[in-house]
């Protein structure tokens, strides 16, 4: 029987759940070179601020067991170079409509940029980084208060005509409170999790490994964070969810559509398989098929079953 | 770039640190460029610059400095290695005196570069530096190609000091520096024009993760997909 891997996501018909997140897909074109992109239900592209920025001082990676931490700061061309430059290069190679990933320092910075994405068709939704650890004043600190969160959600609903999906930081008390209050604030659907912040030190100089002490832990060792968060937040709030955090094969996704996701972003597994999601893609019908799925539509956060 | 799975030909000691593997099975790559090498038990790959390739066969000189080129240095002939190939830009080879500058395990992606200028009949003068005598590999092979001084930090061979330093009055039109960030800062300040290959921390190695960008009078640029060869003059430094 042919598989349906077809999923919906805020009225968006995607042909996969399978979408690379943000920051481990640069803005997509590049990958062309490697393999067809139309094979991706979407992607999210990399965090895009008001202005160009040059990011952190090096060395801004540090490995871990299972995973990396990385603290990028949103290096970025600036919101009018993505939409002038690197959107018409991604239309020329992917067929799709795509997620434009939005950070900022201030509330302002983030209407205006997510704003600035009104008039683009190539762009279905915008996701609100309020969770990157990696930012001084801005990025997580917006994230992990509830009411701060709330505001700056408000703020951006009232400008943007495009759906919202709020990204979500795993560095909180309650990740199910916060999700309720972006969603009292107006979000249309929540992606979750962000990186965890960590560190690393270098035994020989005794120094943290990276530039500015810590960094945001993801890869595979967060999977099973990530899918009790998912979880959590599917069980506390009725918006859709795309889940993030670990995701390396078609098992991952089902794993995670289970737990509550309607979508599924790879991160990490790109960056040291740079056809991680063509494969994950491919995967998926013949392990639905071993696990007796017709339609991914149906195991949406199935475990909550009675 | 490719991803291409590798096989060991050879594994062998260079000294304490420094180790070669020969591997086959790998497109053609051009001197400069780096692969990036899976280690199992390692979630990052390991970026290597390549230090010769010929007739299919890929090498490699690899510096243990942690646990996973520890790991590495444990393979036997036969097994396989996943890798990704032909990985960033590399040298330009369009000097005409040209002056080769190694620092350490710099000096490894230098030798397919000496090989090419020898192949098109210029020879190049190379000046290999090193912490002390120990530390020396490859200095045999690279005087086939080219005219060669070594240079260590404690003078215990050759002549005392680094790289830069000892090739003060050597006659190029252009340098190809590979080393320590603070050796290719001086040669961009002393030795005129040149290209410099970079090394940093990377993420994935073919531009998706930022993780390895610098600053350049063109704008930024990341380490393992504009460079990591870039003109010295270009690098904010």
């Amino acid at each position: 029987m042919v598989k349906n891997t077809a999923i919906d996501f805020l009225g968006h018909e995607m042909k996969n759940p399978v979408v690379p997140a943000s920051g481990t897909f640069g803005f997509g074109w590049e990958f062309a070179e490697y393999y067809d992109l139309n094979i991706l239900g979407s992607m999210s592209l990399k965090g895009t601020t008001a202005e160009a920025r040059y990011g952190n001082p090096l060395p801004r990676i540090a490995e871990c067991t299972a995973g990396l931490i990385n603290a990028i700061g949103l290096q970025n061309p600036g919101v009018r170079a993505v939409i002038e430059e690197e959107l018409p290069r991604l239309s020329a190679v992917y067929e799709g409509k795509v997620i434009a990933n939005v950070g900022g320092h201030s509330e302002e910075e983030y209407v205006q940029t997510a704003a600035a994405f009104n008039d683009c068709d190539k762009v279905f939704a915008v996701e609100l980084n309020i969770s990157c650890p990696n930012v001084k004043g801005g990025g997580m600190a917006f994230g992990t208060d509830a009411n701060v969160a709330k505001k700056l959600v408000y703020s951006v609903k009232k400008h943007l005509k495009k759906p919202l999906i709020v990204k979500l930081s795993p560095n909180v008390t309650s990740i199910a409170d916060m999700a309720r209050a972006v969603c009292d604030g107006g979000a249309d659907a929540l992606s979750l999790i962000n990186t965890l912040v960590g560190m690393r030190i270098d035994l020989r100089t005794r120094r943290p490994v990276i530039s500015v002490r810590t960094g945001g832990f993801s890869g595979p060792a967060v999977f099973p964070v990530a899918v009790r968060m998912v979880n959590e937040v599917a069980r506390a709030v009725d918006v859709p969810v795309m889940g993030i955090g670990g995701v390396c094969s078609a098992r991952d996704v089902i794993e995670m559509m289970m737990a509550g996701a309607t979508a599924v972003q790879v991160g990490a597994a790109n960056l040291v398989d740079p056809y991680a999601c063509k494969r994950i893609a491919e995967e998926l019908p013949d392990v639905m098929e071993e696990l007796g799925i017709n339609s991914l539509k149906e195991i949406v956060g199935v475990v909550n079953a009675e | 770039m490719k991803k291409e799975l590798l096989e060991v030909l050879s594994c062998r000691t260079l000294n304490g640190s420094v180790y070669e593997l020969k591997l086959s099975g790998a497109s053609e790559m051009r001197a400069g460029q780096f692969v990036e090498l899976a280690v199992p038990g390692f979630f990052l790959r390991r970026p290597i610059s390549v230090a010769d390739w010929e007739d299919g066969v890929l090498t490699l000189i690899v510096k243990q400095v942690g646990e996973g080129t520890k790991q590495l240095r444990t393979v036997q002939p036969g097994e396989k290695i996943d890798a990704l190939t032909c990985l960033g830009n590399g040298f330009d080879c369009s000097a005409k005196r040209p002056l080769l500058l190694g620092g350490g395990i710099g000096c490894a992606p230098l030798f397919r570069l000496a090989k090419d200028f020898a192949a098109s009949g210029i020879r190049p003068v190379a000046v290999l530096g090193f912490r002390n005598a120990e530390e020396i590999y490859y200095a045999e092979e690279f005087s086939r190609y080219c005219d060669v001084t070594v240079a260590t930090d404690d003078g215990s061979v050759g002549v005392k000091g680094n790289a830069v330093s000892a090739a003060a009055d050597i006659p190029h039109d252009r340098f190809y520096a590979c080393g320590p960030v603070v050796m290719l800062r001086a040669a961009a300040q002393a030795c005129g024009s040149g290209q410099v290959s970079m090394e940093a921390r990377m993420g994935c190695g073919f531009g998706a993760c930022m993780g390895c960008s610098i600053r350049t009078s063109k704008g930024y640029a990341r380490v393992c997909k504009e460079g990591p060869v870039f003109e010295a003059a270009e690098v904010i430094w």
